[in-house]
This record gives structure tokens, sequence and C-alpha cells, in this order.
């Protein structure tokens, strides 16, 4: 597989590290009342979707930085890749908004 | 039809008219107590062992496509109870009973070939933890040998001892694991549990399931509304799909596992070989082709076909433990989609919802467990209970932090 | 006489003479011969037996499908099972010998096998060989597992060497008959770059085959004129030899190129293959089309095989397969044969056409309606008998037939992804459907573009549509004049007479009968239909028989083919050597080889290594006169609790965390907090996977508010800084932190011993005062030593003594090794390896991997009360679990042999009073002899083990018939109150 890297173009995914649902990228609150409900559905429980699936995947033999990759786990094909630092970013600076308003 | 060395002679001498098909392939009734969906090899023997151990009856077996066209016919066959946590040995020691047995109960033959596994050693720290899972095997009723280098090398000279980036400093071999013909499982429990009135329903693929006040009532087909009294579903590879149709999420990530075969090459391994070193483990069929495979490709998958990484890095394993197969020639590879786990290890339990009962996280370890899966499966279906191999086999575990990871990599499914 | 059945012309090298043996007997043949050919010259029809009757078999085919003709190719070291003769270039001196015959391919013993075959029908193993029950594994087994395979292997390493490659193209074309010769230089033409790959080792595939002519020259000729322009071109990549074998995600092609098969062996310079990654942004796929057969009663015996292979034979090799020949065909194409064949002077005996009214090509007896219904012969075909349209029968002496009962187009690479072929019922053949693999065209005979002229076009307008995607503009090539005749086929599968065996898959030995049975018994599905039988899955996949048994299948049930199934290929597209797929990863080379800095230094010293993960570590250092490894290791443990010992511990994994929230950042990695920990400190830091487990421990060291150095173990050090990536990135991105990895650029040793300090002192710079009261326990700081170096010193201890770790830049590692040894001879300075430092961390009572096996969390290690509940970290919520906390729980603990014997690591643990059977109660994990204490002792995991100290249990080790006692005691044999690495 090729996975289209924000910075450096089209790389061979032989390059990175796969971890798996960008799910992951959305620890719950440690401190919440159902904390021990929350973890456990965050680190077990998966969608595991047969088509579009949002993925972590590191750059381990490159620039080290985390991917948050969309593809079709029914045909490889990939349909989006961003720094997943972006992504995390752009969600709180969202969700930040959506709190102000 | 029984099959015996008269009939069998008989239909020799009379040009085989007298052979009728292996199982029915019947219309769907209204209504079952019964309704596994999955016509693979857990699915099937689930039927097989409600029919015939527990006595039930009015029971179907649902199959979208064709029976044993799943992961029971894509595997690399081998049989075996070579494991260390007390949640799972026991269970794959009752699988193994079950194997060793297996012919005259189904009267099937599926040429189960006990010829021995052996998981080499590479290291001083491999060997205490291969020392640990050995004696767990043997404390809880299996089977194990530790043996030296040279022992290996009197089993196994062709292995590289002389030239290998990890030396073989032994070997852990387990002589009752082995393997057994993998379709035939599936067509011998098929033709058993028809011979005991189930309905086997192919090309009928489950749309959705009628939950009635948290109860079971039926399951939608693509060939009608069947009524079910309890469902269990054994859809390994497709496990989250069918649950997220009953508003489940489990502990499971469909992953792509590759399979290999060689052309056909005269006998030259005795039994199973897994190296320690790498991902590749082989053995020979009785057609000759050597059987091999390694890691899972590592990502999410539901393309039954992985990628050319993998491919290459199973033969850097084979070359790097046996340089002689150089010149053998890969003849054929396949994927599979493992329902890879949290923990590495399955489910067989009840779910929240009255009547719906859950088969599946079998990684790519489900083929040796397929006797075991149909009669524990069987055994919660008929009953309502666990089967006492099987108790630890809960979707609640993570829950309760009952763990069952034997490689100890944590909830990263691609790592088991 | 020699080739006596060579013809005239030919694309042989009549020049030169080639002598090679098979089955140890001499023959002669021309360079541009394969072993195929050059036997059919000397008129060797016999070349192989099938897999389970061992039917006498001869070659069928002029190319890789070839199912019968297979041979052990070379000898010693170099044997090659399973080499189709049809693709083996002949080389001077080539040996080949049969297979799967015995004692000779002429008289083969297990030919018995074929008067059983009313018992060895499809389905027949499962039914039988239960009686009596112990028989199977004990005696029927055996026999088959020894009659089975097909070739041998050598046994011995393989003595060559096999490359792997990547290259990148605009368009990659796969085939070079017609249709990729056409697209490659419509492509080249336009600039693109291009890569045109074909199996065969001479290009231009049926052109060379056929006589039909292009722009009024041979189609040879103008074949090789193509060639010679494309391989002019700068931007054009011709591979011959070349089998692209499988099309994977994203545009990524497998491509295996034999570079030197066609030699003896390989020139010492030159990797016997190479399997190239070929990333191609388009790809028009120009295979062919492999002719079928139709199946009669004894149509497998030497002699008969496709038309379209004899006629190949006859163009290219000047081979006529026999002297007297005759065809059986369903469609023109047949005729071909006859009239080439003709025109070669070849006797023609009669073309048998199934069809009712069929034109003839040329001059030769002609059987219209007519259907071959048996043959004769033994080792070797002597005749045909036939059906004629009128009923009668008549039998034609021949030594050769041409069966061509039409052409599948080749699709294999179509379905390496979803594609599903789709029917065309003209062809009456599978085409290439929907879903092809990303950026793939297909062209030519491949598409079902049969003609010459179609073939020429689809290739071009393939190319241009290919690079249209790129938008890259192609101007396409002016079609050359060329044969467009039409296609006429009327299907016929098999000939219903006879009541004898109709061969389907001549290797696996599948006849129309066992699909018939497969059929009866309810296997229709084409998955159950191939599992049942075994048809299509011998060395060719199914290529020359997959369309037959569905056929036949589709006729039991009625329905159309397309509605009974597809035939559906994976990858490879032919079989490929384990040795090319793994390249120089073989051997020593299988994985790179890590070594530390004082790696050459120990090798003086006479070190034994050991493999830890990639890396290459000192495991001790034997002396002159000791002569057991646990000798050497007493002496290194006795001598760092005594004076002062030296390890290289550069593995240690080492991340450099730097910035503001540098300290807010471990908090949240380690379970432990360190936002307190002062500059100029060390802390122990436990790492805790989400789900709770240990993952991982070390030491993070603050050399400045702002700036700390963490150590992870030797085997975590890429896993635990991609896990410090995943959160520094994923998790907490507003952190003002970043990381490095430093393992490789710090040399870093352990100076361990109650001289450690005395010996330091020596190097280190005088400005800096490592006194203990300047540079306690757990100090750490940047210093320089031996006059300026700069250097970093950790007061840390693994081992319990007074030590330190001392860290330089690596290319410094050697000299500091040299120094602490030269500097610490007045000490008696002791160089000490994994062993040992493993035996003083055992007598500490640390953990490591052993301990932390991810299957342990922090209360099982003991270290419960380190995971803060005053702060938010990785796993801690997840640590609360009670299954990671429950009362009965196991809980690291130290063990005494009571019986003056060993504690193997790996025994399970049970009370005194309980059988040792069933699931135990925990186990050893770590185990070692003590010198110091002068026993064995072992660490392990025991339930409820901090509430048993002082109890006696059952140590099991079953596995090795051992049976011990020894005393629970605390983890702590050395020193328990820390006050030796406080000294």
């Amino acid at each position: 597989m090729i996975i289209p890297h924000p910075l450096l173009g089209p790389r061979d995914a032989q390059e990175f590290t796969y971890l798996g649902d960008a799910s992951l990228l959305d620890r719950p609150d440690p401190d919440a009342a159902t904390a021990a409900e929350d973890f456990h559905a965050y680190a077990y429980l998966r969608d595991n979707p047969a088509g579009q699936h949002q993925e972590l995947w590191f750059h381990e033999q490159g620039d080290r930085s985390w991917l948050v990759v969309t593809r079709d786990t029914t045909t490889h094909e990939i349909l989006n890749a961003e720094l997943a630092r972006d992504v995390v970013l752009a969600r709180r600076a969202a969700a930040d908004k959506g709190a102000d308003a | 039809m029984r099959y015996s060395a008269l009939r069998i002679a008989w239909e020799a001498l009379t040009g085989h008219k007298g052979w009728t098909q292996a199982w029915r392939d019947p219309d769907p009734q209204p209504a079952y107590d019964y309704v596994i969906i999955g016509g693979g090899g857990h699915g099937l023997a689930t039927a097989h062992y409600l029919a015939k151990v527990y006595g039930k009856a009015r029971i179907a077996v649902l199959e979208k496509g064709w029976i044993g066209g799943g992961n029971v016919g894509r595997n690399t066959t081998i049989v075996r109870s070579n494991y260390l946590l007390p949640g799972n040995e026991p269970f794959y020691e009752f699988s193994l009973k079950l194997w060793e047995g297996l012919e005259q109960d189904l009267n099937y033959n599926a040429m189960v070939s006990q010829r021995g596994i052996m998981n080499l050693i590479h290291s001083d720290a491999q060997r205490d933890a291969f020392r640990r899972r050995g004696n767990a095997m043997i404390l809880q009723g299996s089977d194990a040998e530790l043996l030296t280098t040279d022992q290996v090398r009197k089993e196994a000279p062709f292995l590289n001892f002389d030239n290998a980036r990890f030396p073989i400093k032994g070997a852990l071999v387990h002589r009752r694991g082995g393997t057994v013909r993998h379709d035939a499982v599936a067509w011998g429990y098929a033709r058993s549990a028809d011979q005991h009135g189930v309905d086997i329903i192919q090309n009928c693929e489950v749309t959705g399931f009628r939950i009635e006040e948290g109860r079971i009532k039926a399951v939608e087909t693509s060939r009608g509304y069947i009524g079910a009294g309890k469902v269990g579903v054994a859809v390994a590879g497709n496990s989250s799909r069918v649950m997220a149709k009953a508003g489940m999420r489990l502990p499971i990530e469909s992953h792509v596992l590759q399979a290999f075969v060689s052309e056909g090459l005269k006998p030259v391994l005795p039994g199973v070989i897994t190296f320690g070193a790498g991902h590749f483990y082989v053995s020979q069929s009785d057609k000759g082709g050597l059987v091999f495979g390694g890691d899972i490709d590592g990502y999410n998958s539901y393309a039954q076909r992985g990628n050319l990484p993998v491919v290459e890095d199973v033969a850097e394993g084979g070359m790097a433990l046996m340089p002689m197969l150089g010149r053998a020639r890969l003849l054929r590879m396949w994927g599979g989609i493992m329902d890879m786990s949290m923990d590495g290890s399955p489910f067989i339990d009840r779910t929240h919802i009255d009547g719906l009962f859950f088969n599946g996280g079998w990684c790519y370890g489900g083929f040796k467990a397929t006797p075991a899966s149909g009669y524990a499966f069987a055994h919660l279906l008929a009953t309502d209970q666990p089967h006492e191999t099987a108790q630890a086999y809960r979707l609640d575990r993570f829950l309760s932090g009952h763990m069952i990871d034997e490689k100890g990599v944590g909830a990263q499914p691609n790592l088991h | 006489m020699t080739q006596q059945n060579r013809l005239s012309g030919g694309q042989i090298d009549r020049s030169r003479t080639l002598d090679f043996t098979f089955d140890g007997k001499s023959y002669q043949g021309h360079p541009g011969d394969t072993l195929a050919s050059a036997l059919l010259a000397n008129a060797v029809r016999l070349m192989g037996r099938s897999f389970k009757y061992h039917r006498p078999r001869g070659v069928i085919s002029a190319g890789s499908e070839e199912p019968n003709a297979l041979v052990e190719l070379r000898t010693g070291a170099r044997q090659e099972p399973n080499t189709r003769a049809t693709v083996a270039e002949l080389y001077d001196g080539l040996s080949a010998q049969s297979q799967n015959r015995w004692p000779s391919l002429a008289f083969d013993a297990l030919g018995v096998n074929d008067l059983f075959s009313n018992f060895l029908t499809a389905g027949f193993y499962y039914k039988t060989f239960m009686w009596p029950r112990a028989f199977w594994e004990k005696v029927y087994e055996p026999i088959i597992r020894h009659a089975a395979g097909l070739g041998s292997l050598s046994m011995q390493a393989d003595p060559d060497t096999y490359d792997k490659g990547f290259l990148h193209c605009d368009l990659l074309v796969i085939g070079a008959g017609p249709a990729g010769l056409a697209a490659a230089l419509t492509a080249a033409r336009s600039g693109a770059r291009v890569i045109l790959a074909d199996e065969d080792f001479t290009l231009g595939g049926r052109l060379n085959a056929e006589v039909e002519e292009i722009d009024g020259q041979s189609g040879a000729d103008w074949a090789a004129q193509a060639i010679a322009e494309l391989q002019s071109l700068a931007n054009v990549r011709l591979m011959r030899r070349t089998t692209v074998l499988g099309a994977f995600d994203h545009r990524v092609y497998g491509a295996l190129e034999r570079n030197a098969d066609h030699f003896a062996a390989p020139a010492s310079d030159l990797p016997r293959q190479t399997l190239w990654r070929i990333y191609a942004r388009q790809s028009v796929l120009c295979a062919g089309a492999t002719e079928r057969q139709i199946a009669f009663q004894n149509n497998d015996r030497p002699g008969v095989m496709m038309a379209g292979a004899l006629r190949a034979y006859a163009n290219r090799w000047a081979v006529a397969a026999g002297q007297r020949v005759a065809v059986f065909t369903n469609n023109d194409n047949g005729h071909r044969t006859a009239r080439d064949l003709v025109a070669l002077g070849v006797d023609v005996v009669g073309v048998v056409d199934s069809r009712p009214s069929a034109p003839a090509l040329g001059d030769y007896p002609l059987f219209t309606g007519a259907q071959v219904i048996n043959t004769t012969g033994k080792l070797g075909l002597t005749g045909v008998t036939l059906r004629r349209a009128d009923g009668g029968t008549e039998h034609l002496r021949c030594s050769a037939l041409g069966v061509s009962g039409g052409w599948n187009p080749d699709v294999s690479l179509t379905c390496h992804q979803r594609g599903r072929p789709v029917w065309d019922d003209h062809i009456a053949s599978f085409v290439p459907g929907g879903s092809l693999p990303q950026g793939m065209h297909v062209a030519g005979a491949a598409a079902g573009k049969f003609s010459t002229a179609a073939a020429l076009q689809s290739g071009i307008d393939s190319a241009v549509a290919a690079l249209a995607t790129l938008g890259l503009s192609a101007r396409p090539l002016p079609c050359p004049k060329a044969e467009d005749g039409a296609y006429d086929l009327v299907p016929l599968w098999y000939v219903a007479e006879g009541k004898g065996r109709k061969w389907l898959d001549l290797q696996n030995d599948v006849t129309v009968k066992d699909v018939k049975l497969a059929h009866q018994e309810g296997f229709r599905s084409v998955e159950h239909l191939k599992r049942y039988t075994t048809l299509g899955m011998a060395t060719d996949q199914g290529k020359t028989s997959n369309l037959g048994g569905l056929a036949v299948m589709a006729e039991m049930t009625g329905q159309s083919i397309p509605e009974t199934g597809t035939t559906i290929f994976r990858p490879p597209y032919t079989p490929v050597a384990m040795g090319a797929l793994a390249g120089r990863s073989a051997g020593t080379d299988f994985k790179p080889t890590r070594r530390t800095p004082s790696h050459a230094w120990a090798e003086e010293q006479g070190a034994v290594f050991v493999e830890a993960g990639l890396w290459l570590r000192a495991q001790y250092f034997p002396r002159t006169g000791e002569s057991h490894w646990r000798q050497t290791v007493d002496r290194e443990t006795l001598a760092v609790r005594s004076s002062v010992g030296v390890c290289d511990v550069t593995t240690l994994g080492k991340v450099d965390v730097q910035g503001k929230d540098a300290a807010a950042f471990l908090n949240l990695i380690y379970a432990n907090g360190f936002s307190k920990l002062p500059v100029g400190k060390c802390r122990y830091g436990l790492m805790l996977r989400e789900d709770g487990i240990a993952k991982d421990d070390g030491t993070a060291a603050r050399l400045a508010e702002d700036h700390f150095v963490v150590t992870t173990t030797t085997a975590n050090a890429g896993p635990v800084y991609r896990h410090m990536e995943f959160v520094r990135q994923c998790l907490c991105p507003e952190m003002d932190v970043q990381l490095i990895s430093t393992t490789d650029a710090w040399a870093q040793y352990a100076v361990a011993g109650p001289n450690a300090r005395k010996l330091l002192q020596k190097l280190v710079d005088p400005e800096h005062d490592i006194s203990n009261a300047a540079f306690p326990f757990m100090g750490c700081g940047e210093i320089s030593i031996c006059g300026g170096l700069r250097a970093r010193l950790f007061r840390i201890s693994f081992s319990g003594e007074l030590a330190y770790e001392i860290a330089v830049p690596t290319r410094y590692g050697d000299a500091l090794m040299r120094e602490l040894m030269a500097q610490g001879a007045e000490f008696d300075v002791t160089p000490y390896g994994t062993e040992a430092l493993g035996v003083l961390r055992i007598e500490k009572g640390h953990a490591t991997a052993n301990e932390l096996n991810g299957q342990t969390s922090a209360d099982h290690l003991g270290m419960g009360r380190m995971v803060s509940t005053k702060k938010d970290s990785i796993g801690a919520v997840l640590s609360r679990r009670d299954g990671l906390n429950a009362p009965d729980g196991l809980r690291l603990v130290g063990f005494e042999a009571l019986d003056g014997n060993d504690l193997p690591a790996g025994s399970h643990l049970y009370a005194k009073t309980a059988p040792p059977t069933g699931a135990s109660e925990g186990w050893l994990s770590s185990a070692a002899y003590s010198p110091h204490l002068g026993k064995s002792i072992a660490l392990g995991f025991l339930s409820r083990g901090q509430d048993r100290l002082g109890e006696t249990v059952t140590v099991a080790n079953p596995l090795q018939g051992q049976s011990f006692t020894a005393r629970v005691v605390s983890p702590h044999f050395i020193d328990p109150e820390g006050e030796r690495l406080r000294a």
C-alpha cells in the first residue's frame, strides 16, 4: 500500500507502523463519574467497519509523525491522510468554539 | 448414508451410482428452536453437537454463501493444545481430544494427523517462557517436551543450525499437535448435522435481528423471516458486522492473515515447525505442498487479500530457518479475515439480549478450536450455562480486568 | 539420429549445438530451444507422470501453464523441482530428471494406482481409512504421505543469491505480444516512462508462434523491429524473462526477473533472480490467452497437446511434435495448426472439427461434425479414433494430436483484487470484469480480442487511455495492417461418448466423471467442486482445467456457466521461488546486526556474545582456566559486589524529552509523579499501557527544568518511543514538548561496585564533584571527562551496589571502555556481561522483561502504590479494575532453593499441601545461582505472595521431570535497606 503523507507525499506503507482505530485520539476524561466504563469502551470496543475507517499510522521509518488515514477496509483504497496532531487540535478548537457559543 | 469399507467396494464396482448428497439442500422452515448463523466450522460443529450430544431438534444453520467458504477453508490446518493460561489450555485440550475422536464421531475421515509441533527456541528468555508454557500444558493435561539443540538436530537436520542469525537453542515439542484436512472438517460436521436433522441453509444471508422487549424473536434473511427460539452467531471474520445489526459493539477488529502453499514436493517435513525468531511456521500437506504462514498484515481489513511486505517477511523467515527452501516455489497465496480480539482470546458467551448468543474473536487460531468451540457453544445454547472449559470466554472480561492475554501485548489486536 | 523431429526455419540458432541430458540420456538442441522443444525435436514425448494415478504424460503446452512436463532441473544444491520444461531455456550441459516416478519414467511402480482408479475417485479419502481407528495415522497416512508430492528438494542450502529492487513508471505493460508491443510503442513515443515486461526470453508473444503477417512482414520480424525501437528509447525499460506475478494494492506490482536461469549457474556477480516491486501509475495487461482442452477418453496420452502449442513448436522452434499429426478442434483456430504443419511438410492425417461445417485452410483431410472419441498408445500416442458425422468410426494413425477447445483470456491479474471476470458468449469464456486493480487496462487476447489486428488496436487504445488519465497525451500509433479473422467457435467441453476416463485436470487426475460425482454428492459450488475433486489446484492453478470442470458442472446443474460460478485467480501468476521472495534476508543476513560501541573491544577480550533483539551483547567474558560459563559469571558477579565492574548498557533505549511541558508530559507517561523531581535528580518510572498493565520501566533524569533523559528497556526502545510520540502528538498536542530517540547517539556504561566512585573520579574532570555529598544516589548531571569530553552521569543502580551509568557520544564509546579498564586496573576492574547483570539484578529483586511480560500489573509487581491517584496518567483508570487488583492476585516475591538444586525459571508453583496439577498458583519468572548468597534463588509471581513469606512451596517443572521445594522470601535478597547503593 501507499500512504499519501501530508508532508512527504506518497510513501510505502512499509515505512509505517499501524496502531488502529482513530477513536484512540478521543481519550476519555479520567475524572468523569463514568471513567471506568468510558475507558473500557475507549480501550476495547471498536466499530470495526467494513468500509471507511479512520485509523492511526506512525511514520516510524520516516518523519515520526502520527497520521490519521481514512481507508476503505473492503478495498484498501485510501481517501485521506492528515497529521493526527492537526486533527486533534482542530477538533479541540471546534469543541472550544462550541463551548463558547 | 454411512461410509464403510463395504460401501466403498460396492460403489467402486457399480460405478459410484449410489452415493447420495453429503447434506440436503432444504428451504428454510418458518421457525426453528435454534438458529445458528454461520455455516463455517464453528457453526456446523455447534449444530452437530447441539443435535447429537444435547439432543436438540428444530435446528438450522444459516450460511450467506456456501458452507465452509470462510476461515475453515482458508487456514493452515494446524491443531494443537499448547496454551499457557488457565483460561485457555483446558479448552484447547478438550478440543484436541475431540479431534482425536472426530473420524469415528462423524463417520468422516478429516485426516487428523498428529505428527507433532515443534516451537523452536532461540534465546534463554524464550526457553524460560517456553518452559513456563510447556509446564502449564503438562500440568493442565496436555503433552510437551523440551528438546536440546542436538535433539532438534536429530529430528529436523535440515534446519539452519550453522549459518543462522538467531541460532536454534532447543525446542518445545507438542507431539499430539498436528494437522487436519480443513475442508473435510466443515463437510464432516455438515454431513453429520444433516443426518441428525439439522437444516443447513446455504445462500441465506442474515440481514437483521427481530428483537422485542430485549428478547430475540427472529432473524431476517435474504430468504425471508425465520423465527428463532435461540440464536447463536458464529461468523468469525464478520462478527462486528453481524452483531452491529443487534446494536452491539465488540472488542474485535477484523484483520487479514495471509497463508501460502508451495508446489507439491516429495516429503520433507515430519510435522509442524515454528520459527521462534521470525514470522514463519510450516507443515507439509498429505499432497506434498508446504503450507506456511506468518504474521497478519496488521491493518484492519475485510478484503481477504494481503500485500507483498508480509509475503516477503514470511519468505525471509522461511529462508532463514530452512535455506533448502530457496528453490521451492510458492504456488498460491490467499487471505482470510480474522476476528482479532483485544486480548487474543475468543468469546463464547450470552449477550445482553435474551436468546442471542455470540461465538467469535478467534483471531488466527479458530481452526484448532472448531470441535470444542462447537461443543461449548452448543452447551451454552442448550443449557444457558457456559461449558466448564469455556467459562473464561466472557464478553465482559475487559470491564472486570480478566484478560486472557497469552502474548501479553495488550489491547492492540494486530499484535496478538 | 538426433533431432529427428526438427523442421526448417524457426527462431533457433543452428550455428550452435547444445548438449543436454534428460534422465541421464544425452540429447542435442540449439540456443533458442526450451527443454520441451528440444525434447520434442528428439522425439521424446513422455516427460512426466501424473500426481495420483502416475499416468504417463507428455507436454501439452508451449508456455508457463504447462501441467505435465515438470522436471527436476539441475543437480546438487541447485536441483530445482517442478520446473516446467516449456519455459526452461536450454543451455549447454543442462541436466534434467523426470520426477514422481520410481524406478523410471517409462516404468513407474505406482502406475499400479491407475488400476485402482475405480476406488480412488474424488472424495475417496474422506470416506475411508477409518477402520480400524488407529490405522489412519499408523498405516494409511504414512503410505499416502510417502507417495505424495511431485519433485524433490535437494535438502541443501540454496547456493545462489537473490535480489530485490524497486521500479517506478508511468505505464507498465504486461506481456509483449502484439497488444503489449503496440501499447508500449504508443506510450514510449509519447515520452512516458514505460516498463514492458514479459515472462518469455524472446519478446513478441504469439507473433513468434504464428505465420500471420503485420504490415506485410512476418509477425516475428515486426515484433523484432518494435523491440529494437523500444530498446533504443531512454524512457523504456524492457524486461525479458520477467513475470509480473501479482497486482497489489495502490498500483504496486510484484515482478520476478530471472537473471540467470538460462545458465548452468549464475555468474558470481549476478543474483539468480530479482524480485521487483513496480510502482506503476497505470498498467496495460496484455497477458494473452490460454488454449483449452476438449476432454475425451484417454485424452492424456503423451502426444496429445494443445493445437496452438503444436503450431508454436513448429513455427517458433522448428519442431514437429510428431511425424503424423491430427487435429481436433471446435473452432477455426485449430485449422491454422494443420495449415502451418502442412506448409512445413508434416503429414497431417486429419482435422476433426466438431462443428457441422468448417472451412479447410489447406490441403488436409477434414472431418466435420466429428469428434475424437478415444486414443491408442501406452507411453505415447499411436492413433486416435473418431466418430464421423455419419456415425461411423475411423482410426487415424498419428503420434501427435493437437486439440483446440477454444481460448481463455488470461485474466489472472485482473482478479488479484476485487475483480470478477464476466462471461462472453461470443468466445464462450470469461473476460475481465469490473473492479480491475486501480489503473489497470486490459488489451489484446487477455481482453477477448483474438485477432492480431484487434489486439494491436486495443493495445494502442489502452495506452492512449491510460496516459490520458495521467494527463499525458499520446499520439496513437497508426495501427499496423494485420490479420483480422473472425473467431468462430461452437463450444465443446467434453465428448459425451464413451465410459472411459476423460481428463480435465491432467496433473491432479480429475476427470469428467469426478465432477459428476461431486455434483451427485452435493459439492456443486465452484469452491466445493475445487476442494472436493482438487480440480484446478495443480501447479497451473487451473489455467488448463478450471473452465472445463465448470462447464461439466453447469451441464449437471442445468445452469449456465456464469451462473454456476466464475474462475478467479490469486497471486502469484506463476509459482515463485522462495529464495526470490526472501532476497538477501537469508542466513546470517536474515536481520541486521546491531553492535554496541564496545563490541570490538569485547571481541578482543574473548567475550561470548548473545542476541538481544537485533543487538549482539557480551554475555560473559571467560578467562583462561574457566571451564564453565557459571564460573565466569560467578566471578564477574562477585567482582561487582566486592570491587567494581563495567557493563555496556548502550542498548537501553534513550529518549530526550525537552520543552516547557516536559515534566507534565512525563507525569502523563509514567504512573508515578515527575513534576516535583528536582533538576539534577533521577527517578525510577513505571510506565503502564492504557489497559493498566505494566509496559516498561526505566529512569528519567532531569538535566534541566525543561530537559529530561528517559531510559527504556532494550527490547522496548522502539515501542516506548512510538508510544511517547503517540501521547505527545495524539493526546496532548497542546503541550510544549519535543522528543528524540537518542539510543544510538550515546554509548553508556554501568560502573558498579564499592570502588565505582573511585574509578570514575580518575576520569571525571576535576571541576565536577562526584563525591557522595555532591552527587548522591539518584543524582545526575552533565559533566566532562578525560579533559573536556562531554558526558552524562547518572547515579543509578541495577545491581544494588554503589553504581553509576556514564554516557558519552557514541563515537567515544570504545575509547571510554578502554580508559575505564586502564584506569580501573588498580581496582581489578572487571568487565561483566548480560549474565552477571542478570544475576545482580535478581539478587537485588529488580524486575525486568521476564517480570514486565505484558501480563502483569503494578500491583502484581509490588508497585501498586506507585500508581498515583493524584494525577492522570496513561493506564491509571483501567489499572484499578478488580481483575488487576484481586486480593488473591499474583505478587512478585523471591524464592530460595531448599534442596540445593537450581530453580528453573518457567516452573510452576503450588502450595506444599496441594497436588501439583491443574492451574498453578504462580510461576518462577527469573532464576539464578547467587554466588553472593551461595544458593539458587529466583523471582516469581505467587498468588498472595506478599502474605506468604517464609512458606515452603512446590516448584513443579514436569517438562524436565523435576519437582523441588523453595522458600518464599522477599525479592530483595541483597541489602534490602539500600545502604550499599547510597554509600
